[in-house]
């Protein structure tokens, strides 16, 4: 099947876009199209306007701030992974990137895209959520930042207006804190069953951030126990407070095991 | 019969030629490869991201043609399997796939071949591993992988050869 037809705009900076947006507020956005353009190929999405925003070369960057890093939406997942600032302060970030679907979806996707799609299996949401980014989103108005863990609220569901768009993120640089990542799926590319980031606060305080358990990003502070048997009573305890949309014993265990293994991540970066 | 409607030109280089076409919006990259510019090389397989078989180099770099509007590619350099064969003959590539067998029915071939080469551009040395996840994007029924992670290998060899002569940017 193919897409049905749509107006199509290109607007070439950002003033133009959140103008589009506000005279025609049903226009949909299109940045990578990794995950609108399948759905529009099956019909399950028909847009009457597109907002084609890859023009909006502005929006795509990777920058030190005094708080942190600024990344641009329209970073691409494959440069975010790339990335020498990503790697440098948050190589969590980096290898969530790397684990986003292949390299030629990479190589188009975008970080604005994953955001506001909020698919409750993607690595980008969470990540978010866990180095507690904010999340900076323009329209004809003004412009608004909201912490990651206020934006994202529940199956494919974000605190974005149907005029504003997301132009970028600020994630602030932590001396005290250590992050770990691992996430499971079936095949190198496919979307991960489940995947937890670690945040480790000294050696035994922090937090697990979940994604594909549940609808959404699932932040949990917890203490770390040194011993691994306790270490696991405790994350069995977290996953009961969630609910998988299914499978649930199996989500559960999963979540239980990648929270291990990003805990040990992180601890590893600890010395 | 195919009503057209909003028909927009737009420009695109195609494996290095200049060329003007006039799409309507909802048409994929893909199709207009194929269907306005006869270049049924690139393979459709899916239409939703996952076999690989459209893939193509976008500005040197693996994309997925069926996940794109072709007027979304305005501007680019796109690079077809239609431009893969050197004047003198089969590329290092090419040349290692049929020496290792590594097509049987050669659908998937074409998107192979350009994500290989994609990739031993930008690194000429990899190993068995990093050639594996390159390719991971890109589904083969007949194969099993492995003959063409072996051609791959083996061509390597070729690319490392130019870029000991024409030093790469590191990764
Ligand atoms: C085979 C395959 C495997 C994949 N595997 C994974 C995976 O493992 N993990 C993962 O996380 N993702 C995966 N994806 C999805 C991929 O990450 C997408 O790139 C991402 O979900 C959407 O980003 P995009 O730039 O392509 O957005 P688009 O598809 O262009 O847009 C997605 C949605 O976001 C909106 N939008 C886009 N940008 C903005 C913006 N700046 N402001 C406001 N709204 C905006 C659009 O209107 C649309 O609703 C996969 C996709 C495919 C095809
Ligand atoms: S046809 Fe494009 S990935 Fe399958
Ligand atoms: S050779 Fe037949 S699909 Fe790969």
């Amino acid at each position: 099947m193919k897409p049905v037809a749509f107006d199509y705009y290109r607007p070439e900076n950002l003033a133009d876009a959140v103008q589009v947006l506000q005279s025609s507020p049903q226009a949909k956005i299109l940045a990578g199209g990794q995950s609108l353009i399948p759905m529009m190929n099956f019909r399950l999405m028909r847009p009457e306007t597109l907002l084609d925003i890859t023009g909006l070369t502005e929006l795509d960057y990777v920058e030190r701030t005094d708080r942190g890093l600024r990344i641009g939406a329209l970073t691409r997942h494959q440069n975010l992974h790339m990335s020498k600032l990503v790697h440098e302060h948050f190589p969590v970030l980096a290898e969530a990137a790397g684990e986003i679907g292949h390299w030629a979806i990479r190589n188009r996707g975008t970080l604005g895209g994953s955001l506001t799609h909020a698919d409750p299996a993607s690595e980008l949401p969470a990540a978010m959520v866990a180095l507690h980014a904010d999340i900076e989103i323009a329209s004809s108005d003004g412009t608004r930042t909201v912490p990651a863990e206020e934006f994202f609220l529940g199956f494919l569901t974000t605190d974005l207006g149907p005029n504003e768009l997301v132009t970028g993120i600020e994630v602030p640089v932590s001396d005290t804190s250590q992050f770990g990542f691992s996430e499971f799926a079936r095949r190198p590319g496919d979307f991960a069953l489940a995947g937890a980031f670690v945040e480790l606060h000294g050696t035994d305080r922090g937090a697990v951030t979940w994604f594909g358990v549940s609808g959404g990003p699932e932040r949990r502070e917890t203490r770390f126990p040194q011993n691994r048997q306790e270490r696991e009573a405790v994350f069995i305890d977290l996953t009961q407070t969630f609910d998988p949309l299914d499978e649930p014993e199996y989500k559960r265990r999963l979540a239980v095991t990648v929270a291990e293994d990003a805990y040990q991540n992180a601890a590893g970066r600890l010395d | 019969m195919t009503t057209q409607q909003n028909l927009t030109r737009i420009q695109l280089s195609i494996n290095d030629e200049q060329r003007t076409v006039d799409v309507e919006p909802r048409w994929l990259l893909s199709d207009v490869l194929r269907h306005e510019l006869g270049l049924t090389g690139t393979h459709v397989g899916c239409e939703q991201g996952v076999c690989g078989a459209c893939t193509v180099l976008v500005n040197g770099q693996p994309q997925r043609s069926c996940l794109m509007f072709a007027v979304s590619a305005q501007g680019s350099e796109i690079r077809t399997i239609e431009a893969a064969t050197p004047v003198e003959g089969l590329s290092p590539l090419q040349a290692a796939f049929e020496k290792h067998h590594a097509l049987q029915c050669g659908f998937c071939t074409p998107a192979m071949v350009l994500t290989a080469e994609a990739l031993l551009k930008m690194n000429p040395n990899p190993t068995e591993q990093e050639v594996r996840v390159a390719l991971s994007g890109n589904i083969c029924r007949c194969t099993g992988y492995q003959f063409i992670v072996d051609a791959v290998l083996e061509a390597a060899e070729a690319y490392r050869r130019v870029s000991s002569t024409t030093q790469r940017e590191g990764q």
